[in-house]
């Protein structure tokens, strides 16, 4: 397995991601540089992880998704190669136009930084094949602007297409208003794309794949890519 | 006389904060009238918050010593060895004005200072926490202070990606005019690769780095060190706007020409910008520095050189930089984004020389700037200490059920939850114990060792019995971080007060460093950085004393952590420490009697000492499943707060028969732990307690879904829960306090 992040000025969580794989995967993924125009040969696997990639003080994400590293991030997915973006980096795959939709500003108008609860929708994409369809896993969100919307048709695609992957849910995997964190529509948490190897999430797995620190649940998402990789390998 | 600048009278003297002897001092020391941009320069270096005129003689007088300490107070921030080669550097600050007049960006710029203090020395900042108090709830101002210090504090760390993993916030009318923003920064370094703000060599590059000079936060330390009038919304112009982005940016590149070796010497461009930053090199090198101002990175055309020497902008360095390193540093830079601009040089002169527009408009003793400050020996008249309130003397007008539930939901013992829920506290994913426990505790690096961080201070204490309330704030952070199993190391101390011109308030900032200091001695748990903050009052009405006490502590295995909810039903719960029911000054005299008197409980430092060791050999020795210090509400409260963590419920004895219950329950005596055991331990635990010479009394056994006291309704976890966790959600969505 051969990981790539992307750094932006601002990406805050890189480290976090990178651990995350060290620790699961096995894997030191290559830290890119925004500026940069290619990737590493041999990628199989490109992590656009959290932070405030040009500082994002107008719409999220929207500078990032125009960076020099991004046409390569695009020809990446375009050949079928993975692409995880966590947080940041999904509001930077809703601009770059790798998925559809957007992130707007969190219901409440506020920062959130909280463990949440996430129901695996499907376990069949190479993203979420650690877990179970059906699973309740918890992780934490920390992100102010993680409502997710979408226009009705796109929506009804996602539904249909099954592409929502996790939704925000109750600790007993049921639908709670109460539990979607941020206002998102249908409780989307994380969606792919029609190939299903572009996923984009809100909450933060890296942050939970150490029993020191209270929490695995996050784990499953690492392993299940490696595991993909190694299949597909 | 430089062209086009105003002439020196009695009223400009009077707009830097100047006083009139101070001026003829300035006018002695160099021998003819100063410039205006001079009279700029010094009103910046005199002013109370840059040169500690008041406060140096009683800070000189704090414990600041121990083997681990690397660096003490005097440099951007403190410096304390771990082991392994590494060290923890860490500083407090205030940000009380600025925050006051413009909530958002005053504490957002509180962050940035803070973080930058850390960053000059060469660490990674791991961690922040605060300390805020606000005025009065039903104060029409408090609501809006409250939304927007804390979501400045949110933008500004989570963006540049540093956890915000604990804090203090509390309520009280005293802070109606006046709110605390006191923020403290954390971060890690190797032992070999620290670097400081002495400049060495002549000729040396002296270059300016980070974000453009604006006409931001002029006079911004000189509007600090002044009380409010009414006027204070017409200030908004001296406070800074904060870029956390820019913060990374210069982050990542000063520690990135740091690895490099290309530095000499560097100071962030904080409080009184330029100035301060090239003074302080200069003269901690004994050298002069000469500064060219039309190099200076502008964000606007035509500024002056006095805005320039005075701009507060944020997120900008000075360094001293090894010429031969110039091009690779400058390269480092670039890549970043950031401006780079060599803007002087060092020289023998040891004086500091300011040109603009082909003049001289600063020609300085660079030392003397400094050292020569004005220091004052203010005369101050002692707090007289308080009567005692006997618990005989305090009726409980409510049953022991209610005064729990109404205190668990008044304001400055209720759930934080909606406050440090807007700061990313798990970011780095180091967080082992997030807010909301004794002490938060950071893993470093990869383990095992682990820091443990709080701040404390109970200003009603301190107000009460400065004396006593300075020990108490020392001996809480203490214990704090002995309740998570750490061994405490030294402190931060960001003192709060109104102004020292006024004897008593001078009495209390005496009084409260003495009881720091005394405690600080006694528990070996010395004073490594700091920062004053006076004139906190407005129109004549002081706030609270409030000496914040930042506290770190270092834990050899994150495995042996404790926490403080219930693990299991059927344990015995055990009370460390010894009761005589302290009710004065305590939480259930104001929140269910009404009264704010008596003299607070005293801090015996050699029980505290006896009974904090004690709990951290049963942390270790893993006998102690969950350990909570007992503080602000007392005992029924700190075991309401286990019982709300785990969600089980509690059998209780009863009070012992010589104190009054509410007096047992509620009182605040100090030095105390509860701790859960094993049933089948507490025995041999009771028994080495009286071996160390440390009370231990049975409380009674976890279990259930409630609180039960004998003669009193049972207490459901989730109702407590349910108080505990909605009076501030419901506050700031606008409900009446």
């Amino acid at each position: 397995m051969r990981a790539s992040i992307i750094v932006f000025p601002g990406s805050n969580r890189e480290r976090d991601a990178a651990r995350a794989l060290r620790l699961v995967c096995g894997c030191e993924p290559h830290m890119v540089w925004h500026a940069d125009t290619s990737l590493p040969p041999g990628t199989d696997l490109v992590v656009l992880p959290g932070g405030f990639s040009y500082g994002d003080y107008l719409r999220c994400g929207a500078i990032a998704a125009r960076a020099p590293i991004m046409d390569a991030v695009r020809a990446h997915a375009a050949a079928g190669g993975l692409v995880l973006g966590i947080c940041n980096g999904f509001q930077i795959l809703c601009e770059a136009g790798l998925l559809p939709g957007a992130l707007m500003r969190n219901a409440q108008l506020r920062f959130t930084c909280k463990d949440v609860y996430l129901r695996v929708e499907r376990s069949d994409t190479p993203f979420t094949r650690g877990y179970n369809a059906g699973q309740v896993i918890r992780i934490p969100v920390a992100h102010g602007e993680g409502n997710y919307v979408a226009d009705g048709e796109t929506l009804a695609r996602l539904e249909g297409d099954g592409r929502i992957v996790f939704r925000y849910c109750a600790p007993d995997g049921s639908l709670d208003p109460k539990a979607n964190v941020n206002g998102s529509l249908a409780a989307i948490a994380g969606i792919v794309n029609e190939r299903r190897n572009v996923l984009g999430l809100m909450p933060h797995p890296e942050n939970h794949v150490e029993a020191a620190l209270g929490c695995t649940d996050g784990r499953g998402l690492f392993a299940g890519i490696a595991e993909h990789l190694a299949a597909a390998a | 006389m430089i062209s086009k600048e105003p002439p020196i009278t009695p009223e400009l003297v009077a707009e830097h904060g100047l006083k009139p002897d101070e001026y003829q001092r300035i006018r002695d020391l160099i021998g003819r009238e100063p410039t205006f941009t001079e009279l700029g320069i010094f009103s910046a270096m005199w002013n109370e918050h840059c040169s500690y005129k008041s406060s140096k003689v009683h800070l000189r007088t704090l414990h600041t010593q121990a083997p681990w300490v690397i660096q003490g107070p005097g440099e951007n921030a403190g410096i304390v060895s771990i082991g392994d080669g590494l060290a923890v550097v860490f500083k407090m600050e205030s940000h009380n004005h600025p925050s006051y007049i413009e909530p958002y960006q005053g504490a957002a710029t509180g962050i940035g200072g803070i973080l930058r203090d850390v960053f000059t020395m060469g660490a990674r900042p791991i961690a922040c926490l605060n300390a805020l108090s606000f005025g009065d709830p039903s104060h029409p101002k408090t609501r809006h202070l409250v939304a927007g210090v804390v979501a400045g504090i949110g933008g500004y760390g989570n963006s540049f990606g540093v956890p915000t993993v604990g804090g203090q916030v509390r309520f009280h009318t005293r802070y109606d005019g006046n709110c605390l923003v006191n923020a403290m920064a954390v971060g890690l370094i190797e032992v070999s690769k620290i670097f400081y703000a002495k400049a060495v060599g002549v000729g040396n590059p002296v270059v300016y780095l980070g974000s453009k000079t604006g006409r931001d936060g002029i006079h911004g330390a000189t509007m600090a060190s002044a009380e409010f009038g009414d006027d204070a919304e017409e200030k908004r112009p001296t406070v800074q706007v904060g870029d956390p982005f820019a913060e990374k940016l210069l982050l990542e590149a000063c520690l990135e020409i740091m690895a490099k070796d290309c530095v000499i010497a560097i100071q962030d461009m904080g409080a009184a910008g330029l100035t301060c930053s090239a003074v302080e090199m200069g003269a901690k090198g004994d050298l002069g520095i000469t500064l060219d101002l039309d190099k200076v990175p502008c964000r606007e055309p035509g500024m002056t050189a006095y805005e320039m020497m005075l701009s507060e902008s944020q997120e900008r360095m000075l360094m001293v930089l090894r010429p031969e390193k110039e091009a690779e540093a400058e390269a480092i830079f670039r890549k970043w984004g950031l401006d780079f601009a060599v803007v002087g040089e060092t020289t023998p002169t040891k004086r500091f020389v300011v040109r603009h527009r082909g003049e001289v408009v600063a020609d300085l003793p660079i030392k003397e700037l400094g050292d020569e400050a004005p220091v004052y020996h203010r005369p101050y008249v002692e707090t007289p200490r308080p009567v005692p309130l006997l618990a005989s003397e305090v009726q409980a007008p409510v049953t022991l059920a209610d005064a729990l539930e109404k205190l668990l939901a008044s304001p400055d013992l209720c759930s934080k939850r909606w406050v440090y829920e807007q700061y990313d506290h798990l970011i780095l994913g180091n967080t082992v114990q997030r807010p909301g426990g004794d002490a938060a505790v950071v893993r470093i690096n990869e383990g095992p060792k682990a820091l443990a961080l709080t701040t404390d201070v109970t200003p009603r204490y301190c107000e009460a019995d400065p004396f006593e309330g300075g020990k108490q704030a020392v001996a809480e952070a203490w214990r704090n971080l002995v309740a998570v199993g750490a061994r405490p190391l030294a402190v931060t101390d960001n003192l709060n007060f109104g102004s020292p011109e006024r004897p008593e308030t001078m009495g209390q900032l005496v009084g409260c460093i003495r009881g720091i200091g005394e405690a600080c001695r006694k528990l070996d748990f010395p004073v490594v950085s700091g920062n004053v903050s006076l004139y906190n009052e407005t129109n004549g009405r002081p706030i609270l004393p409030t000496p914040t006490i930042g506290g770190v502590g270092l834990i050899d295995d994150v495995a042996l952590v404790a926490t403080l909810a219930f693990k299991a039903e059927g344990e015995a719960i055990l009370l460390v420490g010894e009761t005589q029911g302290w009710l004065g000054q305590s939480l259930y005299l104001r929140e269910i009697c009404g009264r704010e008197e008596g003299a607070p409980p005293p801090v015996d430092l050699a029980l505290e000492r006896r009974a904090g060791e004690f709990v951290r050999e049963l942390i270790h020795d893993r006998v102690a499943t969950a350990v909570h210090d007992v503080s602000d509400g007392g005992l029924l409260v700190a075991i309401a707060e286990m019982a709300m963590a785990s969600g089980l419920g509690a059998r209780l004895y009863g009070a012992p028969v010589m104190i009054p219950p509410h007096a047992f329950w509620f009182g605040e005596d100090q030095a105390r732990y509860v701790v859960t055991v094993p049933q089948g331990e507490a025995e041999a635990v009771i028994a080495r307690a009286r071996g160390a010479g440390v009370t231990v009394r049975r409380l009674g056994v976890t279990g259930g879904d409630a609180l039960q006291l004998p003669g009193e309704r049972p207490m459901l976890v989730q109702v407590l829960t349910e108080r505990f966790e909605s009076w501030l959600p419901a506050y700031m969505a606008g409900h009446a306090p």
